[in-house]
């Protein structure tokens, strides 16, 4: 019994340790591919005193603090994504490994693509025929009047790759907008926040989703909880996962196709 | 079959690195070009920027972005961080001041101006003198331009009482020499470079009689104060300047160059060493020593 018990954690710290050292070599090959994180930043530029990173108690002060400002006032984007720096350290990790796990994924993690006005080229885009994904996202971007520069860059969080990863979801909420079809008003912003609870699970998607529908009127609750929420729930844990998708090589597909393969269902 | 304890060992010396290593990567890929200037301009001497040692020709740009970051804010952020008390060690300040009816006052880093109001406040409650005169300098633009939008909301904003200029402390090109009556220089003379340059500057402007006084953040000697506003200065006030800023960093810097200006003692020698004649110790502690009141006369 000694023995097989002793075999069994041989094999284990085995895997751990194999674990461990190919993600090692990886993370060394990974300068070498990083042309595009070099040059736009991923994390905000230091330009004062040490990069300290900050203590424990800061991060507990900052959730809480960011929450109740974003709760207070929904205009500040910057709170809800300091909220999910500092509250989303495990998921973000679990996202980056649900992310290994996929060839795309593992693709995405190594080259960096970077979602930005200089990267893609919107006005090609918007020259597209109606129907296919890069049409439907320029379509979305002018509706709202928005550029992807808009998004805010990641503070708090002092590992690269889960920076990155934390970069990506940040960029990628415009493809989910045009992938799902939900408008970018306050309740189809709330129904896609259900989505991502059900794809990412992290606390501040469920703290959005949990306190974002006190602000709407009770006849738009209802719809919500009624509509939206079972469908982003039941669409969000089937289909796959939607950082696995290199979404800069599927311009020029059929949306409807990218759905079906996808598994998204819009909402009737 | 390697036994278990070396299994340990290996496990031990594989899972430490990683760890390390992410530390060090954090460290290694934001901090490279800033490594990479200095390597340039190694013959450059120094100085603080914060925690950090910065090229001395580097400290006025990185300053200046850190006030442009923080100028809407700024007056909001002064009331928040220090719970109001600011206003108590202004109002202290411009009452030790006690200046008289026609007094110039040169207020430099004065930026938003609350020395400046405050000093026209007084002139006009205290004597319902209406000439006192403040010229109101700074080396940043945007704190200026907040400053000038606060006075044309007060009741000077058709007087001439208050003129505005954009100048830098450590060079006032534009202030003759020997024209005014007090010089005041609140919480600015830390993100000076040249400290000694500054102290000179004021001299030469002063009138013979005038008066430097200087608010500035100063140590504290207070051991439970001192852990206390430690812990406040360095877990909170960086919140608040996220929260209500959306800036840590320029409040970063602000606790951290606190830290790196010189004592009170210190700073009074290089105020002696200036050329001004001080008064017993040369400054007051205020609230503990979270802030000290400099003061010189040039005779």
């Amino acid at each position: 019994m000694f023995r097989a018990s002793s075999l069994s954690t041989q094999i284990h710290t085995r895997k751990f340790l194999l674990a461990n050292l190919s993600r090692n070599i990886l993370q060394s090959n990974l300068h070498r591919d990083n042309k595009n994180s070099e040059v736009i930043p991923i994390r905000t530029n230091y330009t004062s005193s040490t990069n300290s990173q900050i203590s424990n108690l800061e991060k507990c002060i900052l959730a809480v603090s960011s929450a109740l400002t974003a709760f207070c006032d929904p205009g500040r984007g910057d709170m809800i994504a300091t909220l999910g720096e500092t509250t989303g350290s495990i998921f973000i990790n679990r996202m980056r490994d649900h992310m290994l796990r996929d060839k795309t994924g593992r693709r995405i993690l190594r080259e960096r693509p970077r979602i930005h006005s200089s990267t893609i080229d919107i006005p090609y885009l918007s020259s597209l025929p109606l129907g296919t994904f890069g049409k439907e996202y320029t379509n979305f971007l002018d509706g709202q009047n928005v550029t992807p520069d808009t998004r805010v860059k990641v503070q708090y969080i002092y590992d690269d790759e889960l920076a990155y990863v934390m970069q990506r979801y940040r960029e990628c909420h415009d493809f989910f907008h045009a992938l799902t079809k939900l408008p970018a008003n306050v309740e189809g912003e709330l129904a896609l926040k259900w989505f991502e609870l059900a794809q990412t699970g992290m606390p501040m998607t469920l703290l959005s989703s949990i306190f974002g529908p006190l602000k709407l009127s009770s006849k738009e609750r209802e719809r919500l909880f009624k509509k939206y929420v079972p469908w982003a729930l039941q669409c969000g844990s089937q289909c796959k996962f939607l950082l696995n998708v290199y979404y800069e090589e599927h311009w020029n597909k059929n949306i409807d196709e990218m759905r079906n393969e996808l598994g998204i269902y819009l909402v009737d | 079959m390697i036994s278990r304890n070396q299994l340990k060992r290996l496990h031990s010396t594989i899972v430490k690195p990683y760890i390390y290593n992410k530390g060090l990567r954090s460290l290694c890929s934001t901090s490279i070009k800033f490594h990479r200037v200095q390597h340039d301009t190694k013959q450059e001497p120094e100085t603080h920027f914060g925690f950090k040692n910065v090229p001395e020709s580097m400290k006025e740009n990185l300053v200046g972005q850190v006030f442009e970051n923080v100028a809407t804010k700024y007056d909001v952020m002064n009331d928040a961080m220090s719970l109001g008390v600011h206003r108590l060690w202004k109002d202290h300040f411009i009452r030790t001041m006690a200046p008289g009816p026609g007094t110039k006052l040169l207020d430099v880093a004065g930026g938003t101006g609350d020395i400046a109001m405050g000093f026209l406040n007084y002139c006009k409650e205290i004597h319902g003198d209406a000439s006192a005169q403040v010229t109101l300098l700074d080396i940043n633009p945007k704190m200026l331009e907040v400053g000038k939008k606060r006075f044309a909301k007060s009741s000077y904003n058709h007087t001439s009482q208050a003129t505005f200029e954009i100048g830098n402390a450590e060079n006032l090109s534009s202030i003759p020499s020997n024209s005014f009556d007090v010089y005041t220089i609140a919480f600015g003379i830390r993100n000076c470079t040249h400290i000694d340059r500054v102290l000179h500057e004021a001299y030469r402007t002063l009138k013979p009689g005038g008066r430097f006084m200087c608010l500035e953040f100063g140590k504290v000697q207070n051991p439970l104060i001192s852990s206390i506003y430690n812990f406040y200065s360095f877990q909170i006030i960086p919140v608040i300047g996220q929260i209500i800023a959306a800036d840590r960093d320029s409040y970063q810097y602000l606790v951290e160059s606190i830290r790196r200006f010189p004592s009170q003692e210190q700073f009074a020698e290089m105020i002696k060493d200036a050329g001004f004649t001080i008064v017993g110790d040369g400054w007051e502690d205020l609230t503990f020593g979270i802030v000290a009141f400099h003061s010189g006369f040039k005779l």
